[in-house]
Formats: structure tokens, C-alpha cells, sequence
């Protein structure tokens, strides 16, 4: 593969945000490679190619970083375009807001609750946050119900932006209900959304990708034990 | 079934410099449209209709169909009218970049801007110091380049453009000068006011200071 073509993931296994490239570069067959990192003691590499935020996923197509994951999944989508998989983002316009939209929702509703449930030990903190994320699910229940029509993704028959952005927060979810008995993808409250994370489970581009919930609850174990070390900002985005 | 009304509505709020960036989206792109001024004490039945799940402006409502968001009614607008100009490069990279330094605006300037216009004694310092840090991140980014968009005026000078009238605010409440901490990115603020969708959006320095002045005296120094 020529230099300029070459595709690189800095990235970590846990992060949500990460698996989401991984999943987008999957469903496109993109050959990558990729870059573990460690985010408490972040490489030169991911210092200089995202030296705004200096957090993962960064994707390095050739020797250009692409950075912010739902950014990222566009460009693999508008990259790769004619690459004969499905698209990621809709054809039509509006179809495309709102995608877009609810892709954003999961990142200011749903995933900062996410990260105060791993980070903090603060009760208080952690009380609002566990209602916050209740909340936030209800009304993703709600969006898939009007975006899937009847079928098993967020994308219909495929899945798509909404699909890819809520992608491994379940296996986040799973961890939250072994650590705090608390379920957040609940059969009777989000039947729709329980039934949409075991049909994701299955899609060929995010099986390898998905965390095991065992392997997130010993991980949030390590980052309690972390933070008591360390103040330092390791969250990934 | 009702027909869905024909046209562009745009919900919004006149102080709001998120709604300004979808004014000078559709000036941009000369779409006629019905502006809706709301008020945000008392949201209409249409807002809430529209825009259940955030109930905030701006959204705009083209054909009976709503859009919120403004970055994505920004992506939207250029989609969907094709105009002079286009607002997004048609370069995935160029796009990607365009993408990311809008969102660092939407990330970063609204809050820490916030944050200095409610503060005061050391709290004010650091909003201040912060938001400094912020507008030379963006300075550096703009470099040498005439708008963000290089050439073309596009998606990152349209979402940062409405805070240009806030920066007198900012000035006047944080004691420092943009002029002074960040000169191309000032040079850059009287630039873009030449573009008459930009001049047409964009409020009078002394509203937007007129404005925090009052709320800073009720809630602040109070």
C-alpha cells in the first residue's frame, strides 16, 4: 500500500468513542493498523496529532490525523464511499440530520453519565448521573421505535451513524449493572434497544470490537484504584 | 393528512449566537425564509412541537420538517441549497478539518465565554485566562488565511463569527483587548463583517454589552 493510502488507529480497547472508527473501518473493509495507546502516559504520537485535545480516536490516513470520533466515522464513510458496503450516513439530507442529531444527543446525554459512573466516587455525582443515563436510554427507546421502522438498526436493514455512535455503550451498561445491580437497558422499560444490542452484537464489523462487560468491570476497577494515584486527565473521548 | 407547510421557518432567539450562525447560513445561501423570535420564558407550542427533546433554539423548519442543532441545520443548509457558495469544502480531509475546529468553537468558546460573563474575583481570572487560551487556539489555526475556510468563508467562520459581537463584552468584563492578545483573529472579527450575510446577522457590540450589563447587575454584583 502506497505511504499516502496507509491507515493508522490511535486508539484504546475500552474507549466507546474508539470502537466506533473500528466499526466504521470495518464496515468499509478498510485494512488498518492499529495503535494502542496509554492514556496515562500518552505517546509522542498521539501528542502530535492531536495536540488540541490529546485524546483517542485518532485516525492517520497517510500522514493526516483525523480526530473526534463521530468525525472520524464521517470521513470514513465519505472516504470510502464507492468502497460497494452500505453507507453510513443516509442519502437524503434530512434523513442525514437526523442522524447527526441523534448521534450527537448520545454524546452530550448519555456519554458524560457514562464517564462519571467509571471515573467518580463521588455519591452524589454518581446518583445524578445513574438518572441522567436512565433518562437519556428512554428517550434513545423513543428514537429507535421513529428511526428503525419496524426493523433491527437505528439504519433499518443496516446499520448507520446512530447505530455506530451508540455502539459499545451497552457493553458499558452491562459493566454498570454487574458493578451497581442497576439495570440500564431494562426488557421492560427498552425492550426495543435490548433487542437492538444483541442484533449489534452480530454485526460482522462491531463482534470483534465490542468489550467484554467482565473485562469493563475489572478495568473500573483499575481506574478506581487509578485515581487514587493520579488526578491526571485520562478520559478518552 | 395534512399538507406539510411549504418553506423555511427559522425558531429562534434574537441574542443567540447559535441561531445567528443558521441566519447567516440562509443568508449565504439567499433562501427566503419566516423568522420566529422566541421567547425563552415562554416557549410556543411550536418550539416544543419541533423540538421535544432539547426544546432550544435554533431549529429551523423547512417543508413541516424540523432540524435542531446548529451545526447540523449549518451541514443541512448547505445540502440542501446550493447557492453561490458552498459552505462545507468538497474535500473529505478539508471537511474533517472544517468539522473539528467548528466543534472546538461549539465546545469551547459558548461555555468559557459563559463562564467569564457570570463570574467575578479569581473565578473571572481564570474564565478570563481560559478564554484568552481559546481565542489564540483559534488564532493559530486561522494563521495567515483569510477566513478559516482559507478562501472561502465556510462552516468554521460561520460558527464562530456570532461571538465577534461579544468580544467587546469580553474585553469589557475581563480587562483585556482581543486586538491585543489575538491581533489576526480581531482582524479576522472586522473581515467577515464585509460579507453582507455576516453584516446582517450580527448584533451592535453595545446590544450584546447592553444586554450582559443588566443580567451581571441582577445576578452578579447583586
Amino acid at each position: 500500500m502506497a505511504k499516502e493510502d496507509e491507515v493508522k488507529l490511535i486508539g484504546v480497547w475500552r474507549s466507546p468513542f474508539v470502537a466506533r472508527a473500528m466499526i466504521a473501518l470495518n464496515l468499509k473493509g478498510v485494512e488498518y493498523e492499529y495503535l494502542p495507546d496509554d492514556l496515562f502516559n500518552k505517546s509522542e504520537l498521539l501528542l502530535k496529532f492531536n495536540p488540541v485535545y490529546k485524546l483517542v480516536p485518532v485516525l492517520i490516513h497517510g500522514d493526516k490525523p483525523v480526530c473526534e470520533s463521530r468525525i472520524i466515522v464521517e470521513y470514513i464513510d465519505e472516504v470510502w464511499a464507492s468502497s460497494g458496503r452500505p453507507s453510513i450516513l443516509p442519502a437524503d439530507p434530512y434523513d442525514r440530520a437526523i442522524a447527526r442529531f441523534w448521534a450527537a444527543y448520545v454524546d452530550d446525554k448519555l456519554a458524560p453519565h457514562c464517564r462519571v459512573l467509571v471515573w467518580s466516587n463521588d455519591e452524589k455525582s454518581i446518583a445524578e448521573a445513574k438518572e441522567q443515563l436512565l433518562a437519556a436510554v428512554l428517550q434513545l427507546e423513543e428514537a429507535f421505535v421513529k428511526c428503525s421502522k419496524g426493523k433491527s438498526f437505528f439504519g433499518g436493514d443496516t446499520i448507520n451513524f446512530v447505530d455506530i455512535a451508540l455502539g459499545s455503550f451497552p457493553s458499558w451498561m452491562k459493566a454498570f449493572e454487574i458493578i451497581m445491580g442497576i439495570n440500564f437497558l431494562d426488557k421492560t422499560k427498552t425492550p426495543r434497544l435490548v433487542e437492538w444490542a444483541e442484533c449489534f452484537r452480530s454485526v460482522v464489523a462491531a463482534k470483534e470490537v465490542l468489550p467484554e462487560a467482565e473485562k469493563l468491570v475489572e478495568y473500573r476497577k483499575f481506574a478506581m484504584a487509578a485515581r487514587r494515584v493520579t488526578v491526571a486527565d485520562a478520559a478518552t473521548k | 393528512m395534512a399538507v406539510p407547510e411549504k418553506g423555511v421557518k427559522l425558531l429562534d432567539s434574537w441574542i443567540s449566537p447559535f441561531g445567528q450562525r443558521c441566519r447567516i447560513a440562509l443568508a449565504e445561501k439567499e433562501v427566503e425564509y419566516e423568522y420566529n423570535e422566541e421567547d425563552l420564558s415562554k416557549k410556543s407550542d411550536l418550539l416544543l412541537k419541533s423540538n421535544p427533546v432539547h426544546k432550544k433554539i435554533p431549529v429551523i423548519i423547512h417543508d413541516g420538517k424540523s432540524i435542531c442543532e446548529s451545526l447540523i441545520i449549518v451541514e443541512y443548509i448547505d445540502e440542501v441549497f446550493p447557492g453561490k457558495t458552498n459552505i462545507l469544502p468538497s474535500d473529505p480531509y478539508a471537511r474533517s478539518h472544517a468539522r473539528f475546529w467548528a466543534d472546538f468553537v461549539d465546545k469551547k468558546v459558548y461555555d468559557s465565554g459563559s463562564k467569564l460573563l457570570k463570574s467575578k474575583g479569581k473565578e473571572l481570572e481564570e474564565a478570563n485566562k481560559e478564554l484568552i487560551g481559546i481565542f489564540k487556539t483559534l488564532e493559530t489555526e486561522l494563521g495567515e488565511k483569510k477566513y478559516f475556510g482559507d478562501d472561502a468563508f465556510g462552516l468554521v467562520d460561520i460558527a464562530f463569527a456570532p461571538f465577534t459581537s461579544w468580544f467587546y463584552t469580553f474585553e469589557a468584563f475581563g480587562g483585556f483587548s482581543v486586538e491585543e492578545e489575538c491581533p489576526k483573529l480581531a482582524a479576522w472579527g472586522k473581515r467577515i463583517k464585509e460579507r453582507e450575510s455576516v453584516a446582517k446577522s450580527l448584533h451592535e457590540p453595545s446590544k450584546v454589552y447592553d444586554l450582559f450589563s443588566e443580567i451581571r447587575k441582577k445576578f452578579v454584583d447583586a
